[in-house]
């Protein structure tokens, strides 16, 4: 056990005494998140619109005023003509506009079906559909607000919660997202080459040649490691309650324990792609195209597992990411317990033992 | 005169090739053993087999009364070991680098900080204790390597290569080193391609594609083979094997 914590305290040493690569990790997860908080969005605020008023009775003059107060959209220009349209979007680069009809305000109370022309800029077509979507959605409350439901007895009305992120917002997409990348990255990245480097300088010959148990160094050089990730996900956590009002509606011991687990999963990782190269470089290319592109691409971080050809979502299964991200959403947002999650956590036990297993059977006991 | 290492033909192959061809010889306690043999003769996969880092293939060996085969844990506590590539961390001070391998060896806080402060003194480096051992010249941090090896006051040390890339001056105060090491009973069983440290040791071997071409004091070897200095005889040996090939 002291010659343990003997190993432990050196390896601290070499993390501490590299502040450049300490400052990256712990540095990093604080301008993810920020980043992805703040800059990255996928929420359209404050959109420039135009609109043409062909009619300015009380009735499109009330729902200009909606959309304009909504949050969405700002008032940009106000058209004289129709055929200002296209110097509209030309020149003032607007997003959508919004054309009423001449007497609209007579159609609306007879009820002959008037329609408001919402024309948008499709060059980027996620936030035309986007902004279209949100302006129906105002148009419609407004219509049904004024009318009653009771005027369309057969219409079917659809009424939209969002669930669990009310105001959609994207952080909550990226925090369990940028959690399962860092963890991956402080763990299977830099445990890999921690150990590698080991192998490089020759000094793991003299710890095999010593009366440690290969166990015991690979265990030594990896617990500072686990204390990193933790530190992380503290750092994360606090930053996405705090800044970002994310909220954690399940038990934080819980989600503690399953970034744990996921950590350890990671570490395996690191340990078997390190007990098969000889050199940092390898360990660190290794870890960049086998870990962290799947982790990125294939978790279901970014792109929906659902859209993927087959042979890709066949492939994310083995992605210990996909399940850890499911976790971490499912604790943070739905406030699921361990009844909800046991799948996920069951695959992400049985990974972790697989692989120690592997790597301990492949770490080289003895330099051959 | 007590053995501490004792080979019979002792072999390593790997695959169909045989890097270590049964070997067999015997070094007594305190003695200085020279194992010389061009890049490839397999000096360093023979002291490996000796350290406890391979296994052999076949034959038997006894290192400090313990078996290669059974008792590996036992022969790492009692052997020192210094490897050709440097093998103490760069990143950490002279003093943490000694109470690092003194505490993996498992000594005691005490005697991490009394041995700490002898090697410290032996080495004329008290002054430097707390400077990160990148910033040491090489010769330096050899005799701190060399010294460090010995924390847990080992019977036997291996040295492979130690004086790779060490200018003459250093090189001889390294085995002034090894000398006193010697003195006080320690083995020391080094690998060197440099022919006159070859001198320097109480006896010698020669190897030789994978076996043993020549063993004994340098001054037999001289005297039998009649050449003036055991370069010639290296040479000559090792000619005779690619001539054949």
């Amino acid at each position: 056990m002291k010659t343990f914590w003997a190993f432990v305290k050196k390896e601290t040493i070499h993390i501490l005494r590299d502040p450049r690569t300490l400052i990256i990790l712990i540095g990093m997860p604080i301008a993810q998140v920020v980043l992805f908080g703040f800059a990255i969005t996928n929420e359209l605020n404050d959109a420039r619109i135009a609109i043409f008023d062909g009619s300015k009775d009380p009735v499109t003059i009330e729902i200009a005023d909606r959309l304009t107060s909504s949050g969405f959209f700002q008032l940009a220009v106000e058209l004289k003509d129709e055929s200002q349209l296209e110097q509209a979007f030309r020149h003032d680069r607007v997003k959508l506009a919004v054309v009423f009809p001449p007497e609209f305000q007579d159609h609306f109370f007879r009820e002959d079906s008037p329609q408001i022309q919402l024309i948008a800029d499709a060059t980027d077509p996620n936030t035309a559909t986007t902004l279209v979507a949100y302006a129906s959605a105002i148009i419609r409350q407004y219509e049904q607000e004024k009318k009653g439901s009771a005027t369309l007895p057969y219409a079917i009305q659809t009424e939209v919660r969002m669930r669990y992120n009310q105001e959609l917002k994207s952080v909550f997409l990226f925090v369990p997202g940028v959690i399962t990348i860092i963890l991956m990255l402080v763990s299977a990245m830099m445990t890999s080459i921690a150990l590698t480097r080991e192998k490089e300088l020759g000094t793991m010959e003299i710890l095999l040649v010593s009366p440690l148990k290969p166990a015991v160094i690979v265990m030594g050089k990896v617990i500072p490691y686990i204390a990193l990730g933790l530190a992380n996900v503290a750092i994360i956590l606090v930053l996405a309650t705090t800044v970002f009002h994310m909220p954690i509606r399940g038990s934080l011991p819980l989600l503690i324990a399953e970034s744990l687990l996921f950590i350890l999963t990671s570490l395996a990782l690191g340990i078997m792609i390190s007990s098969r190269v000889q050199t940092q470089q390898v360990a660190l290319m290794i870890s960049l195209m086998a870990l962290m592109l799947p982790t990125i691409l294939l978790s279901g971080f970014i792109f929906p597992i659902e859209n993927m050809p087959w042979l890709l979502r066949a492939i994310s299964h083995i992605v210990p990411a996909r399940w850890f991200i499911v976790i971490v959403k499912g604790v943070m947002l739905k406030g699921a317990g361990m009844a909800v999650i046991w799948k996920e956590t069951l695959v992400l036990v049985f990974m972790t033992l697989v692989l120690i297993g592997g790597s301990v059977r492949s770490f080289k006991l003895r330099l051959e | 005169m007590e053995q501490a290492i004792w080979a019979e033909n002792l072999t390593k192959k790997f695959g169909s090739f045989t890097a270590v061809d049964a070997i067999s010889f015997t070094v007594g306690q305190g003695e200085i053993f020279g194992f010389l043999g061009a890049n490839g003769a397999g000096k360093t996969t023979a002291m490996r087999m000796l350290s406890g880092l391979s296994f052999p293939t076949s034959g038997k060996a006894r290192v400090a009364g313990f078996d290669v085969y059974k008792q590996p844990e036992l022969i790492k506590r009692h052997i020192g070991y210094m490897s050709q590539k440097f093998s103490l961390y760069e990143d950490l001070t002279v003093q943490e680098n000694i109470r690092f391998y003194g505490g993996i060896y498992g000594l005691s806080g005490a005697e991490i900080r009394s041995k700490t402060e002898q090697l410290l003194q032996e080495l004329d480096l008290e002054w430097i204790a707390k400077s990160q051992v990148q910033s040491l010249p090489l010769g330096w941090k050899q005799k701190l390597a060399f010294s460090v090896a010995q924390v847990h006051n080992p019977s036997i040390v291996f040295l492979d290569e130690p004086t790779g890339g060490v200018d003459p001056i250093t090189r001889r105060q390294f085995w002034e080193m090894i000398y006193r090491a010697a003195d006080r009973g320690v083995t020391v069983f080094v690998t060197t391609h440099y022919m006159d440290e070859a001198e320097y040791c109480d006896r010698i071997s020669i190897m030789v594609d994978g076996r043993i071409a020549a063993m004994g004091s340098p001054g037999e070897l001289k005297r039998d083979n009649n050449v003036p200095s055991i370069n010639e005889l290296f040479v000559r040996l090792a000619r005779h094997t690619s001539s054949n090939m």
